[in-house]
């Protein structure tokens, strides 16, 4: 590449950059601007009485700290769920032949083409029916197994030799204990991105508590903020403060894991 | 020393019972109740094919589609060609190709909620950054959310933006499996950039481009949280979308076979594309 065209190619990444940022920063500063501010015309990029009003309004009045504390509740138990249940599956179709094996296989991966989307009016009934109506239960377990993970973890074990589990059963171990004590440290690496992709599966999520969730207590974030946004008269002060703190969380799940993202995006090509 | 034969299926149970119970009984619940009348309450009335049968004499279900269909190729086309002109620039001998990498990544990670949320404020007609930004370069504010063409727009802007990111990380896996000697060849045979971009890089980036194809094909269809939080599917019923469109028609007039017929045109048609998925990717694994 000639200098002038990689002085070019800096240009356009910068500005690019730039534009990407924008929203995000502008959201951010605007958060710290007293009510007048946030309204005032023409704006200013930086508020000028710099103010945390928004902050303490969306957790006294706008019950934030509640939402928050759903949320993190929801994420967290479906994430263990998650990783259980689905590096099980993925144990058992890897690692043991029998009967229907790859009938089970295809059938779990079929179940992508199943998105929520096209099943929420019966999801409701079999929600009500089973009383998980309005209970964190009806958003937690349901989307707990997912194919992605299934496949992953199966892939991933076929990798690892048998010996290591044959060495096991011989010394006399349970095959639970073959799966705690030498499957799961081994599966680490997918154990990670399992974990890191559901964190933020479910905490972005909005269309599983907007099916599931009546009562205002037991919104999650993205549902308060929803509805919030939806009321003719916008509370924006607030809003924008939700918003920061509901973004650091995934924030900094991001800066830590951003190497497995990207493994993760490039293994499953799937998002949700 | 053999297992149990009974083991992997209790290793396999809980995922077998939550795919069951919540995703393949609903599937048929769906079909069932799609040739029903059903209000959720009163017991359901079998109506054969009329619900489909009115789903497309129905103006409002064709508006709808037509809607989906014009966001979706749209929006497709637009993410391709930016996540993969980013992912080209990304692949260049530069200084900071992580950190630049992680700024278009990050609003991947942001829910879709708060995606519109913020393209909402910057966006607002009165109070919006961007207008005072046009103003000042001397141009006429724009009504980006009260005006139904600019209201689309901005959804399009909106998702470019959280989207993109995501296929560029796909793309670039791509580009970086292109051997470097086909385009040491092409330049020693003198051919220009544009040459090379049609004959080496995009012919063999095909299995990546597809892949990308079909996953954003099939996540514009189902786009609804995105305009929820924009638009609200306004101004009208300008961005309201297919998904956005079932979830009224079942849950607030109670129209539950109706909803459930329209769920299973859009099942066909995301099916079909998860169909060409499996083809190209194996089930998953592209490595």
């Amino acid at each position: 590449m000639t200098a002038r065209n990689k002085a070019l190619l800096y240009i356009a990444l910068i500005a690019l950059s730039l534009l990407y940022l924008f929203p995000v920063v502008w959201v951010v500063l605007s958060s710290f601007k007293d009510a007048n501010e946030l309204y005032a015309w023409p704006p200013r990029l930086f508020p000028k009485h710099f103010t945390l009003e928004n902050y303490t309004t969306a957790l006294e009045e706008g019950n934030f700290g509640r939402y928050f504390l759903n949320s993190a509740f929801v994420t967290i138990t479906s994430t263990l769920l998650l990783i259980l249940i689905n590096t099980m599956a993925g144990f058992a179709l890897a690692k043991y032949r029998f009967k229907g094996d790859t009938f089970i296989l295809i059938a779990i991966i079929s179940t992508l083409m199943i998105p929520l989307e096209v099943i929420m009016i019966p999801i409701f009934k079999v929600i009500s029916w089973l009383g998980m109506y309005n209970s964190y239960w009806g958003i937690i377990i349901p989307p707990a197994a997912t194919p992605t993970g299934v496949f992953l973890m199966r892939q991933f074990l076929l990798t690892v030799p048998d010996d290591l589990l044959e060495a096991g059963r011989i010394d006399g171990a349970s095959e639970w204990r073959l799966y705690t004590r030498v499957i799961l440290p081994i599966a680490t690496p997918v154990v990670a991105t399992l974990a890191i992709f559901s964190f933020m599966w479910r905490w972005d999520d909005f269309l599983w508590p907007l099916i599931v969730i009546s009562t205002p207590e037991k919104y999650t974030i993205q549902l308060a903020l929803s509805n919030f946004i939806g009321q003719y008269d916008v509370d924006w002060g607030s809003l924008l403060a939700m918003s920061v703190v509901s973004m650091i969380p995934v924030l900094i799940v991001f800066l830590i894991f951003q190497r497995q993202f990207v493994k993760g995006i490039v293994m499953t090509g799937i998002k949700g | 020393m053999r297992p149990k034969s009974y083991v992997p299926y209790v290793f396999l149970m809980p995922n077998l019972l939550i795919f069951s119970v919540f995703i393949v009984f609903p599937a048929l619940f769906g079909i069932v109740y799609s040739f029903h009348k059903y209000d959720g309450l009163n017991p359901m009335e079998f109506v054969g094919f009329r619900n489909y049968a009115s789903l497309l004499q129905s103006r409002e279900f064709w508006e709808v589609m037509r809607r989906t269909f014009v966001y979706v190729v749209t929006a497709v086309p637009l993410i391709f060609a930016g996540a993969l002109l980013i992912a080209m620039m990304l692949v260049q001998e530069i200084r900071g190709r992580g950190l630049f990498r992680a700024v278009y990544y990050w609003p991947v990670m942001i829910s879709f909620i708060i995606v519109g949320l913020t393209w909402k404020w910057i966006l607002g007609d009165s109070f919006g950054v961007v207008n005072y930004l046009l103003e000042r370069i001397g141009l006429e504010p724009v009504k980006w959310l009260s005006d139904p063409t600019y209201a689309k727009l901005s959804v399009i802007l909106a998702t470019l933006w959280s989207r993109i990111g995501f296929y560029m990380v796909i793309f670039i896996a791509g580009l970086q499996s292109i051997p470097q000697d086909y385009y040491e060849a092409a330049r020693i045979d003198g051919a220009n950039r544009i040459r090379t971009f049609f004959n080496i890089t995009l012919p063999l980036l095909k299995p990546t481009s597809l892949l990308v194809l079909i996953l954003s094909v099939i996540e514009a269809f189902k786009q609804y949280p995105l305009m929820m939080a924009l638009t609200g599917g306004g101004p009208g019923k300008a961005t309201t979308n297919i998904v956005q469109y079932i979830y009224q028609t079942g849950f607030i007039k109670m129209q539950l076979g109706m909803a459930s017929a329209m769920s299973v045109v859009l099942f066909v048609i995301i099916a079909v594309f998860t169909v060409f998925q499996f083809r190209l990717t194996r089930g998953g694994a592209i490595e």
